[in-house]
């Protein structure tokens, strides 16, 4: 796929009225950035860019506040990285989305930077440039500059991601590869697994403690589109407010129970947190369980029901008291 | 010194656990006394949040209690509530919480006898770990 490609593409859905608005990700105002841009001409098609910059979820513009917007009777085109259709196809089977409102436009993802690695790689100096070739990432700053190979900087989230390219589109830019195996894809839950309990406990403590409850995590996330969240209700109030370890823990658990079967393992939480705390280790255990216990792997197919909306009458209840 | 009690909150469908435990009563069978019971309508009632609420606000363990599979008085609320509660038990257990604290079963109105089983069993069980130290408020 070339930027080109990406931009003639878009200009002649947009004037040949395919569609009316199509949302994709254009230069970000930081190197190593991007943002989320909205073209409804085909000049604006010119500042569409993809590349490794392109962290955003743009399915979060079809839930929460912004629902009218799949909802009014303009055709939205959307581009998608794998992880963000299966956000898309996730909220489909949820009718939050009309399918036949969106035209899902895929691109090719090799994996989303983590700038903190990349900032890491030059200890720490000042970034002037960044930019990438899909393979390999080049920074320069004052008197260095520095290339390296991507797979090297991307987020933790891609690392283990088995599904790059879009599950569910109209159209692809380039071509879409077919989904890889996820055998080990939890490797990391595996070995937490293997702590015992107490050990278990004080890492959470540990990792969790640093938590400020500003709910970044909640607000970024595709699949959490409550009117109103468990944690901003107050009569009954559930979750306590203060910083003590046990409420935190109650809201981390609720939390990856309410994204149970729904989370599509984007990493956009654990981008968003300014503590930087390892939160997909608990959204990973979680869709391990539901991948192994009802054989469903989340916003992979429009014809099957969320996993925690679903059930069958003869399952695994091994957890039940004999 | 006397033996530690722990205490439980016990957490039964209105249609069968509790019916049982009605029935485990008037049969005068003898079971600990260390749970405080809470009814709901149906085992699908029970949201997460029940269970850790117990848990912070001092509560040694929780049974959950329902309809065998295929006797929900609404059909289906127990198959949803066994999918919850099969991820529920897996991820309270990767935090660290020991594994017996959480417990769920499946007792009908004429298991009076099961009842009581279940019971003194789930009290044992949270008698070895000793009383519940993670998760509680002010610990
Ligand atoms: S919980 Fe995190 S990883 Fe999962 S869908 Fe939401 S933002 Fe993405
Ligand atoms: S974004 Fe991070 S600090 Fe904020 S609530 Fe979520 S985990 Fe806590
Ligand atoms: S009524 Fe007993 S589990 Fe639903």
């Amino acid at each position: 796929m070339t930027v080109k490609e990406l931009r003639e593409t878009v200009k002649s859905l947009l004037t040949e009225g395919k569609v009316d608005l199509v949302i994709g990700w254009g230069k970000g105002t930081m190197p190593g950035t991007s943002t989320p841009v909205f073209i409804d001409t085909a000049e604006k098609a010119d500042s569409l860019i993809f590349d490794s910059t392109c962290r955003n979820n743009l399915s979060v513009y079809f839930t929460k506040d912004r629902r009218a917007l799949a909802k009014d009777d303009k055709k939205i085109g959307v581009l998608v990285k794998g992880c963000d259709s299966r956000s898309l196809v996730l909220n489909i089977t949820e009718k939050q989305i009309d399918r036949e409102k969106v035209t899902i436009i895929g691109v090719p993802c090799n994996g989303v930077v983590d700038m903190k690695k990349v900032v890491g790689k030059v200890d720490g100096k000042e970034i002037l440039e960044f930019t990438d070739d899909s393979k390999k990432v080049t920074v320069k700053g004052r008197e260095f500059e520095l290339t390296f190979p991507l797979d090297e900087v991307i987020s933790d989230s891609c690392l283990t991601c088995v599904r790059r390219d879009a599950v569910e589109y109209d159209l692809f830019i380039g071509e879409a590869r077919e989904p890889g195996s996820d055998e080990n894809a939890y490797a990391e839950v595996e070995e937490f697994e293997k702590l015992d309990s107490e050990e278990r406990w004080e890492r959470m403590k540990q990792e969790y403690s640093a938590c400020i409850r500003c709910y970044a995590c909640r607000n970024v996330c595709p699949s959490c589109y409550c009117n109103v969240c468990f944690v901003d209700q107050n009569d009954p109030q559930w979750i306590g407010k203060s910083p003590e370890i046990t409420d935190t823990m109650i809201f981390h658990i609720i939390r990856n129970l309410h994204v149970a079967g729904r989370c599509v393992e984007c990493g956009a939480c654990e981008r968003a947190c300014p503590m930087d705390i390892k939160l997909l280790l608990l959204n990973r255990k979680v869709a391990k369980e539901v991948r192994d216990r009802f054989g469903s792997i989340t916003g992979t197919g429009l014809e099957n029901k969320p996993a925690m909306a679903d059930f069958k009458e003869d399952e695994n209840q091994d957890f039940i008291m004999g | 010194m006397s033996e530690w009690q722990p205490k439980i909150l016990a957490v039964l469908c209105n249609w069968c656990s509790y019916a049982g435990a009605d029935l485990a009563g008037v049969s005068r069978m003898q079971y600990p006394p260390n749970i405080r019971v809470v009814r709901v309508p149906c085992s699908g009632r029970v949201d997460p949040l029940f269970i850790l609420k117990g848990l912070q606000s001092g509560y040694d363990g929780v049974l959950v209690s329902g309809c065998h599979p295929g006797d929900c008085h609404y059909i289906s609320g127990n198959y949803v509530a066994r999918r919850r509660f099969a991820v529920l038990k897996p991820l309270l257990e990767f935090v660290g919480i020991e594994p017996d604290r959480v417990q769920f079963s499946w007792i009908s109105a004429g298991e009076g006898e099961r009842f009581a089983e279940v019971v003194s069993k789930v009290t044992e069980d949270i008698k070895k770990i000793g009383p519940a130290k993670r998760l509680v408020k002010g610990a």
